[in-house]
């Protein structure tokens, strides 16, 4: 099973995947055609792209008449900014090499 | 009281060393010392001193809160959007010292998420576009 960090790596490193994630985040919701017309790409590589974000949880659609909204779900990033974690095992890390250094240094 | 209700939480790391507190002191307080097991520095053992943590990926910005010879050690420590607080404190046993480094103040709000991951990713990315393209 792939882990929520390897899936959301694997989502962004597409760089219109990205940049569409991106767009959202900064700009909020918006429809499949405002989308597309700044992506560079055609509308199906747009909702294919949005397709994969949605599977990823990083954005939410919403249906409203024949148009499609998308927003970003910024909670989805929470895997990768676990900061208790990732401090945790930084600080391991370095006292590993305090322990080093302790039995390189005199008295 | 309401000020202070704020979720936060803190990482704990504790070992016992084989080695007195002042050898372990001089290791958490010397520039060239803590260069080689942390990061490269301009620390100074004096209260209110500000200095940074420098490493590959960035800087951290610190400054000196609580300073006591071979007992404690206390900085801040602010790097991508993370504010904390360090703390170390020494304690004497039969065998050595006691180590124990506390690091609070994490907020895990969104507003801090959003912007670890935004000063966080450009570093991230642009290393694994590195990755792929292997």
């Amino acid at each position: 099973m792939p882990n929520a960090q390897d899936v959301l790596f694997r989502t962004l490193a597409d760089p219109t995947r990205r940049a569409l994630f991106e767009r959202l985040c900064r700009e909020g919701e918006q429809t499949v055609a405002a989308l597309t017309a700044r992506a560079g790409v055609s509308q199906p590589a747009v909702s294919k792209h949005l397709g994969l974000l949605k599977q990823a949880g990083l954005v939410r659609d919403r249906h409203e008449g024949r148009q499609t909204h998308y927003s970003a779900q910024l909670g989805a990033l929470a895997p990768l900014v676990d900061w208790t974690s990732q401090m945790a095992a930084f600080w391991e890390g370095r006292l590993d090499h305090l322990e080093d250094l302790l039995k390189r240094m005199d008295q | 009281m309401t000020q202070a209700a704020i979720e936060t939480s803190s990482v704990v790391v504790e070992r016992e060393m084989p080695f007195p507190p002042e050898k372990i002191w001089r290791a958490l307080t010397q520039p060239h010392l803590i260069e080689e097991w942390l990061m490269k520095n301009d620390f100074k053992p004096v209260l209110d001193h500000r200095f940074n943590l420098r490493g590959d990926w960035g800087a951290v910005d610190c400054q000196v809160l609580a300073i006591e010879p071979n007992r404690t050690l206390s900085y801040t420590w602010a790097a991508m959007g993370l504010e904390s607080v360090v703390t170390w404190t020494l304690t004497a046993t039969s065998t050595g010292t006691h180590l124990r480094m506390e690091q609070s103040g994490f907020r895990p709000d969104q507003k801090q998420a959003y912007q670890g991951a935004r000063y966080g990713w450009q570093q991230f990315f642009a290393k694994l576009e590195q990755v792929v393209a292997r």
